[in-house]
């Protein structure tokens, strides 16, 4: 039960965070990445933030050798550049730019109760669904058994 | 450079909650590959962590309602057909993609991953891009 209750309690904190730093608002997401507009910088700070925390953290944590509740750390094992990365990406940064919600925020704005929200949290699950075959079109093997998914 | 306090202290709680989960439980913080993990096996018990951390998610603008009084969720500035839309292409996108702004942006990019940083750069661009092509040109 240690896992599940430590799971809950870091999304806990994400959560609070996503909401206390803006990200849940999409008017200020949008803000940031309307760069060469009237360009509100909030996020950068957000990254900041986020980033060297994890980073000094994690090295921390690895430093320990293994999780507390797991028997290792579960890493993404590719690293070198491949299509599905680099045409994913751009199609999640078309879907960010356009709604302004990354999957986060878009998941901790369903506490709003908001039919708008669950729109595209619904539309996000069915896009995931979908994921897999055009992975395999895009490598030109078989769809795997299994969808894609670096971590998590 | 008060506006930008809070939004440095959620970075600071978002980085801690990625630490935590991976000192504790040894995953990445990537909502998209929690989610997409998700979808794949909902009834899995390991599944469970996935779940409980989803829902801790949810949980969280409603904690931050209880103490200040506003729980920092903005309204959606998207008609519902572009929400649709930009759902498909968020959860393709990232499903591809290995990840988003939270797997790759802070997990991926506090662990100095190429691909990490690589595809940070390149949803930055093209959100960057998308909101200048929607806002100022069309």
């Amino acid at each position: 039960m240690q896992a599940p209750l430590a799971a809950l309690l870091a999304g806990l904190v994400f959560g609070i965070g996503l909401a206390l730093s803006g990200m849940t608002d999409p008017a200020v997401v949008q803000g940031f990445l309307d760069l060469f507009g009237r360009w509100n910088p909030a996020l950068l700070f957000v990254m900041a933030g986020a980033v060297s925390v994890t980073f000094i953290g994690y090295r921390l944590a690895f430093a320990r050798g293994a999780p507390l509740f797991g028997p290792r750390f579960l890493l993404p094992t590719t690293t070198h550049l491949d299509a599905p990365l680099v045409v994913g990406a751009a199609l999640f940064g078309i879907g960010w730019g356009l709604a302004g919600y990354c999957p986060g925020p878009a998941v901790a704005s369903l506490a709003s109760g908001s039919r708008d929200v669950l729109l595209f949290v619904i539309a996000m699950v069915i896009g995931m669904l979908l994921a897999a075959p055009l992975h395999a079109q895009l490598r030109g093997v078989r769809a795997p058994a299994q969808a894609v998914g670096e971590a998590g | 450079m008060t506006p930008y306090l809070l939004p440095l202290l959620g970075g600071l709680l978002i980085g801690a909650a990625a630490v935590l989960l991976m000192a504790l439980n040894g995953r990445i913080a990537g909502i998209s590959g929690i989610a997409a993990g998700l979808v794949r096996a909902p009834f899995a018990p390991e599944s469970l962590w996935r779940v409980a951390f989803l829902l801790g998610l949810v949980l969280g603008p409603l904690v931050v309602l209880a103490v200040t009084g506003k729980s920092g969720i903005g309204a959606p500035t998207a008609t519902p057909v572009v929400l649709i839309a930009a759902g498909l292409l968020t959860g393709l996108g990232t499903a591809l993609g290995g990840g988003c702004t939270s797997g790759h942006g802070v997990c991926g990019m506090a662990r100095l991953s190429l691909r990490s940083i690589a595809a940070t750069l390149i949803f930055m661009a093209v959100a960057i891009t998308t909101v200048f092509v929607t806002r100022h040109l069309l």
